[in-house]
């Protein structure tokens, strides 16, 4: 089976020289939750407006299920969502209409069993009447998932879906892109919280400087480039890392009261009960240990840094 | 085609239009009726007859072409360059529809309005003086040939505008004075020879004549040169529409 979405050398020179791809490919599964995560301009919207057809690419070729998207845009264009980073809505178009017209607009006969579906999923029922202008930025955003999906597209594009939003609708809308993913939509996310990726994605794709610098599943990659430690808070504040210790890389806090060891969960051994050994013969006790795991946003801050 | 973009943007635009009734339909109205208070019968009770109609007769269909002209004109402007300037045009570029679609529906709801306006106008026209109309199908042709024409026209000019002020521009400072020049209130038979020459270069000169010939069977200018103008005017616009879209001139970037 072909991929939902196959992007092959893109680039996109806008007309100021500023180059925002620089020859990207990228492939997205049918059905995945695709995190696609990058510092501010390193060419996460462009990339998505490419594929929608609101930025005109230079070079290179996309493929929606298939389908060449400037040769077939009718069709790609159909399967195709799109919630826009920006709140832009229709000020004086109550939240129905404004619904019914995407959906009218992408090709779709009326529906209001589909869209009232839509609205209730998003909590939006009772603002069905409401114009946009009198909905709080919160609910825009709702507004403009609710639109994006009143067409039932397959490919859903939610460019920084919970920016501004609160914890609560945050979390609502994690519960609609988890509905989605049951019901087999493919969903491509750029966002800055790291920790909605960590949560939603399948795989994550990095891009900065307009170059997809990594693309690998959330899990694997967390496995093997996240770093697990051990921190021990000793008993006694410790003058040096005893010379013996010195192959497990220890570091020693700045108030001496603590030692971390790094250590690295896919090898066959983690060390760890060789060091703890190693500690009560060096005559040095704990008081306490916890274990900490990078997160995706360590991972990624990390990936970025290099690659500068 | 994608038949229910179409009607998807033809029904909102005319919704629009229902939402803003007053400065719609009713505003345009009653200033075209200060005209005819003021030029067909305060002043033109004083005016000879131009070609055996009387002066207040003589300027409806004058005022009607300036009417919708101007606002079709504003109406298809306003209907692109709103999603310009609060973004929703994201949408429209993302969707499955080619300018056809497009055209259709956002020139297709303008035009609609300004059909609508025109008959408002001449039915008001038909309480201050009487009319006659000679050629009631040539009539309702340039009616509709004037109304397409010019809201794509303003189309054009809603996607090239890149303000609020650049969007005004046009209409104020070009063609309401071309309007105005063009034969509203007076016959260019009137004017010395020189003015005459002149006129010919104004095209609004060939739709009011075109259009007061279905009238009264007067014209400055031959119906078929009027008719012409107008479809050549519609041509021209539809090329640069299509040229637009398939550049994405001032849309993609």
């Amino acid at each position: 089976m072909h991929p939902m979405i196959s992007i092959n050398g893109l680039t996109k020179t806008y007309a100021e020289g500023f180059e925002a791809l620089k020859n990207v490919s990228l492939e997205i599964r049918r059905g995945e939750i695709f995190a696609l995560l990058g510092p501010n301009g390193a060419g996460k919207t462009t990339l998505i407006n490419a594929v929608c057809g609101i930025v005109t690419p230079t070079s290179g070729e996309v493929l929606v299920d298939g389908h060449d998207i400037s040769r077939e845009y009718r069709l790609t264009r159909q399967m195709i969502g799109l919630v826009p980073q920006e709140l832009p809505s229709e000020s004086f178009e109550t939240v129905w209409n404004t619904c019914r017209f995407s959906r009218g607009l992408f090709g779709k006969p009326p529906s209001p069993d589909h869209l009232e579906k839509v609205l209730k999923s998003l909590s939006l029922w009772d603002k069905k009447n409401t114009i946009s202008m009198q909905l709080s930025g919160g609910m825009k955003r709702r507004v403009l998932i609710a639109k994006a999906l009143s067409h039932e597209p397959e490919v859903l594009f939610l460019d920084e879906p919970t920016a501004g939003v609160d914890v609560e609708l945050r979390q609502d809308m994690w519960n609609v892109v988890e509905e989605l993913r049951e019901k087999g939509v493919t969903v491509i996310l750029t966002t800055h919280y790291i920790e909605e990726a960590e949560k939603l994605a399948d795989r994550v794709g990095v891009i900065n400087h307009g170059e997809i610098i990594l693309v690998e599943d959330k899990k694997k990659l967390m496995r093997e480039l996240g770093k697990k430690q051990l921190v021990l808070s000793l008993q006694a504040p410790l003058d040096a890392i005893p010379s013996q210790l010195a192959a497990y890389q220890l570091e020693l806090s700045e108030d001496r009261n603590e030692l971390t060891y790094t250590y690295d969960t896919m090898r066959e051994s983690t060390g760890i009960t060789a060091l703890l050994n190693e500690l009560r013969a060096a005559d040095i006790h704990f008081s306490d240990l916890f274990t900490s795991q990078s997160s995706l946003e360590d991972i990624f801050v990390d990936l970025v840094r290099k690659k500068a | 085609m994608n038949i229910q973009a179409v009607k998807a943007i033809y029904r909102y635009e005319m919704a629009r239009m229902f939402r803003t009734v007053v400065q719609s339909i009713i505003a345009p109205v009653l200033s075209t009726s200060l005209y005819f208070v003021i030029f067909g019968s305060a002043i033109g009770s004083r005016i000879t007859e131009i070609d055996g109609v009387s002066y207040g007769s003589f300027i409806v269909p004058g005022l009607i072409m300036l009417s919708i002209m101007t606002e079709s004109i504003s109406n298809s402007s306003f209907a692109i360059y709103f999603p310009k300037f609060t973004g929703t045009i994201f949408e429209l570029l993302s969707a499955p529809v080619s300018f056809v679609e497009v055209i259709l529906g956002y020139v297709g709801a303008a035009a609609t309005k300004s059909v609508i306006i025109g008959v408002i106008i001449l039915a008001t026209a038909s309480f201050f003086v009487d009319i006659e109309i000679a050629h009631p199908f040539v009539m309702v042709w340039f009616l509709l040939l004037t109304c397409v024409s010019f809201c794509l026209f303003g189309f054009i000019l809603g996607i090239w505008a890149t303000g609020w002020e650049k969007l005004t521009i046009v209409p104020v400072l070009i063609i309401m004075p071309l309007t105005f020049l063009g034969g509203t209130f007076y016959s260019i038979s009137m004017l010395p020879p020189v003015w005459q020459t002149i006129s010919l270069f104004n095209p609004v000169v060939y739709l009011i004549s075109g259009f007061r010939w279905s009238f009264y069977e007067n014209a400055d200018v031959s119906v078929g040169l009027s008719l012409g103008t107008t479809l050549g005017f519609l041509i021209i616009c539809l090329f640069i529409v299509r040229w637009i879209f398939k550049t994405g001139y001032r849309l993609r970037s």
